[in-house]
């Protein structure tokens, strides 16, 4: 259905999509040039909300560091964080107690969930659907207030320390988590019935969006794109870290390639994160949440670490190139969206501005992790 | 001929605070409605249960300044609102509320109401173009084709009933389905076996002649901004929100006057305004329901609908309907 | 496995057997290390400059498995022999060594199956006029990172389409991440 008929060079208009638009969720920028209704070529204009945390990864020490990253993606903020404290551990190679590497990756996928609760109302109501982002909301809230118990706050999470944790959990965190997730699975079973299954959803989602396997290989898109794209990729299992290698879990792979398999990756992924949560708290080993040893002032030996995490929207890379001292030499932030979104100039061309819109909803987009 | 004048003055006044007071507390029963359906209360802290907020918003609407972006068609701009409430307010004169409660009773209502239905796409159009937009004229072209598309099928399923009644006069359509549920168009009769399916277009037709969602496209919010009203803001924006409700009620009235019997009981019992006014309300409620139940449709597959299916289908109906009457 | 074929097809844009020996630096450090326990590293400074070649480095401790440096000039035969390998691009960035005088761009690619390989291309241009090809023929998605790179380093990415600032605003005439940069 998609699909220019006839574009004729001299009868095409510019349409500026942002930076203030409702389908852009944020400040991004596209400068479409369009044949009517259909898209002839785009161009993403960035850095409305660059705030240069490189630079200031590079005169702050690293601890000081570590707020920055929960303010990369305000959705999924545990999952960024999470890759500095493992960057920098594998760097000063500090040891991580068992109860605290639990810890972690269940807090990581409480908020993986929470992340794709948002992702999931607010993809509908770019279809036009508004109510499921209530809905989402509501069961969102509910994990936001078992993190917020523990970590002290609600989306910018500064929960992990280097070695461990700034908190331990108690049993109301447990038994409340434990409720929790019956709950979640019976909300997830319900927006199945009622989003994903409606003729007009699906109308709109089924091959629409292609972004093949290739293409995601050529731009590094990683994350949901890439599992939608049919490729069996993702950190936790690919490069496995932190305590992932200790749960069973499955990683959603879908080879439709259109948004619908995207939607879908991101719908089966809350389940396996529900999995992981339950398994989690079922091993969770009593212990200490702090290494006993820690060096006082972080200061890497040097040399170039690399450390990948999948977070929400994909793998997340850091890379602290460390000349020894307590600040980063150079600190790289390699943000998933970021590659992400770098495709659609490429992929949107030739399709309708409003199956283009789609299509950029089901990249998840969080522009200040592309802007960084 | 005094008496003429002051009943056409009283059918005006009356119709324009129908559609006002429709129109105002529709909002409030849609975000009420909204709200239950998404779990939130909606807007409940002016007044009992929120009813003095439409009242609030029209003042505030009232009292902003009417802004015209740079470069648009003054003209043009400040006459698309206007073009969007005359005419739901025209239609209201022939819409028979009961046997009696009908400003003027026509022989021709229906294409009447027709007519000045295809001046509301004409409003849209205006307003996308005047106001020196993209995303306004993008949606006023959306709305166009889509107005144009479902008169249609519309159309042509209200010749079938026309046919069938062999009248345009509303009031002699609604007199044509008394005596009960059994009477109503709704009901498949010999001469139209078709008619639940002839009511399911109509209806569609109805969600997309008022830019209803599911077929919002007009408006797009998360594509087109706000579409053809993208840059009106005070008043000009009430005007066509206003308007919007307007038509929505007159569409609810035609489905009821068509297919549902008008004033009738479904049992034949005490016909009379209350029945209508019942039947349109859950119409109406309908039309909320839809509304924040489904995603927004793609503009072709809207077209597709109305082109391949709807249309074929209406026709096939019509003919049906032409052959069985020669029959019976 | 893939890394030990990746190893093998890289070093032979290396005609020069002789990098292929495991680095000075690391060994020295460990011998250090094992000298006297806890003090690592009292003298890092004299650290010779790294030659062009290919290095396997522990996954475990870095967390990429193969190091790449070379010329500006090999860079596209590098990276052509990773885009066949059937890598993705993770990202480009660079490094400011003021001390060198010397600007290096670093290039990651990683694989969507589970044989992991994360391949490192590093490569060092003067720092007075940085100039590396472009490798967004290859990798389009390499366009939005060197146009990234070209805003916060000012290497200019030769061949490179609509070179033109990304992240900064479109008049930028500084470069943030240089060492001298002054705000």
């Amino acid at each position: 259905m998609s699909g220019p008929i006839h574009i004729r060079k001299d009868e095409t208009f510019t349409l500026n999509v942002g930076p203030q638009h409702p389908a852009t969720h944020g400040v991004l920028r596209v400068k479409m040039e369009m044949d009517g209704e259909y898209i002839v070529k785009a161009e993403t204009v960035l850095g409305y909300i660059h705030r240069m945390h490189e630079l200031m990864g590079e005169n702050r020490t690293y601890p000081q560091v570590l707020p920055n990253l929960s303010r990369l993606d305000y959705l999924g903020a545990m999952g960024y964080t999470h890759g500095h404290v493992l960057a920098i551990e594998r760097a000063a190679g500090i040891e991580v107690p068992e109860r605290a590497e639990y810890i972690r990756a269940i807090m990581v996928e409480l908020n993986r969930i929470s992340s794709h609760l948002f992702w999931f109302g607010a993809f509908v109501m770019d279809l036009g659907g508004f109510t499921p982002l209530m809905y989402a909301i509501q069961d969102r809230e509910h994990i936001l207030d078992l993190m917020e118990a523990v970590t002290g706050s609600r989306l910018t999470y500064c929960y992990f320390r280097f070695g461990g944790l700034y908190n331990d959990v108690d049993d109301d965190f447990i038994n409340a988590t434990r409720a929790v997730i019956p709950m979640l699975r019976k909300s997830l079973k319900k927006y199945d019935a009622l989003v994903t299954g409606n003729i007009i959803f699906r109308k709109r989602l089924e091959d629409i969006g292609p972004i093949s396997a290739e293409m995601c290989r050529k731009y590094g898109a990683t994350g949901p794109v890439a599992r939608g794209a049919g490729l069996d990729f993702d950190v936790r299992k690919n490069e496995p870290y932190s305590v992932y290698p200790e749960f069973d879990f499955d990683i959603p792979v879908y080879h439709e390639c259109d948004s619908l398999a995207r939607y879908k990756v991101r719908m089966d992924e809350m389940e396996q994160s529900l999995r992981i949560i339950e398994q989690g708290l079922d091993k969770l080993p009593d212990g200490p949440i702090m290494p006993k040893k820690k060096p006082k002032l972080i200061k890497p030996p040097v040399g170039d670490y690399y450390q990948a995490v999948e977070t929400a929207r994909g793998s997340f890379g850091i890379r602290i190139v460390s000349d020894g001292t307590k600040n980063a030499y150079r600190f790289k932030l390699r943000s998933p969206t970021y590659s992400n979104m770098s495709l659609f100039d490429e992929a949107c061309e030739g399709m309708m501005i409003m199956d283009a819109l789609a299509m950029m909803g089901s990249l998840d987009l969080v522009i200040p992790e592309i802007d960084r | 001929m005094s008496l003429t004048i002051l009943n056409a003055v009283v059918a005006v006044v009356a119709a324009i605070a129908f559609a006002a007071a429709n129109a105002a507390y529709l909002v409030w029963a849609e975000r009420r409605g909204a709200g239950r359906i998404q779990r939130r209360p909606g807007p409940n802290v002016n007044g009992p249960l929120g009813l003095l907020q439409p009242p609030c918003d029209g003042i505030k609407l009232m009292t902003k300044q009417l802004m015209i972006p740079g470069g648009a068609d003054k003209a043009l701009f400040m006459v698309a609102p206007v073009l969007a409430m005359a005419p739901a307010i025209m239609s209201f004169v022939t819409i028979p509320f009961s046997e009696t409660i009908v400003a003027h009773s026509m022989n021709v209502g229906v294409l009447m109401i027709f007519a000045f239905a295809s001046l509301g796409g004409m409003s849209i159009l205006l307003a996308g173009w005047g106001s020196r937009n993209k995303y306004g004229v993008m949606a006023s072209v959306r709305a166009v084709s889509q107005n144009i598309s479902y008169e249609v099928p519309m159309l042509i399923t209200v010749i079938t009933i026309v046919m069938m009644a062999g009248t345009m006069n509303l009031k002699e359509l609604v007199a044509a389905q008394a005596g009960g549920i059994w009477n109503w168009n709704l009901i498949p009769s010999l001469s139209s076996p078709l008619m639940p399916v002839s009511f399911l277009i109509f209806f569609i037709c109805s969600l997309a002649e008022t830019n209803r969602a599911p077929f919002d496209l007009g408006e797009a919010e998360s594509e087109l901004v706000a579409g053809f009203h993208t840059e009106y803001g005070s008043m000009g924006f009430g005007l066509f929100f206003m308007g919007e409700y307007a038509n929505i009620v007159i569409g609810a009235s035609l489905i009821t006057i068509l297919f549902l019997g008008g004033w009738d009981c479904p049992l034949g019992l005490f016909p009379g305004v209350w029945w209508f006014l019942l039947k349109i309300y859950m119409l109406i409620f309908s039309f909320i329901w839809i509304r924040w139940t489904f995603p927004r449709t793609t503009i072709y597959g809207l077209l597709n609908l109305s082109w391949k299916i709807l249309i074929p289908i209406s026709l096939f109906n019509l003919l049906l309907t032409a052959g069985l009457l020669k029959v019976f | 496995m893939i890394k030990e074929k990746m190893i093998q097809a890289l070093s032979e844009l290396f005609p020069d057997p002789e990098p292929i020996v495991e680095e000075p630096v690391v060994e020295a450090a460990e011998d250090e290390a094992a000298d006297d326990g806890k003090k690592k590293k009292p003298k890092k400074k004299v650290e010779p400059p790294r030659v062009n070649g290919v290095l396997e480095r522990d996954h475990a401790a870095h967390g990429y498995d193969i190091d790449v440096q070379l010329d500006p000039g090999e860079l596209l035969a590098a990276v052509m022999i990773i885009d066949k390998a059937g890598f993705f691009i993770e990202s480009i960035t660079g490094v400011d060594w003021i001390k060198e005088k010397q600007l290096e761009s670093v290039y990651d690619f990683s694989r969507y199956d589970h044989d992991l390989c994360r391949i490192v291309v590093r490569t060092r241009t003067p720092r007075d006029n940085p100039s590396v090809p472009t490798i967004s023929k290859i990798y389009p998605g390499a366009s939005w990172h060197e146009r990234e790179t070209h805003d916060f380093f000012g290497i200019k990415f030769e061949g490179h389409p609509h070179l033109i600032p990304l992240l900064l605003p479109e008049d930028a005439d500084f470069h943030p991440l240089l060492k001298d940069f002054k705000p």
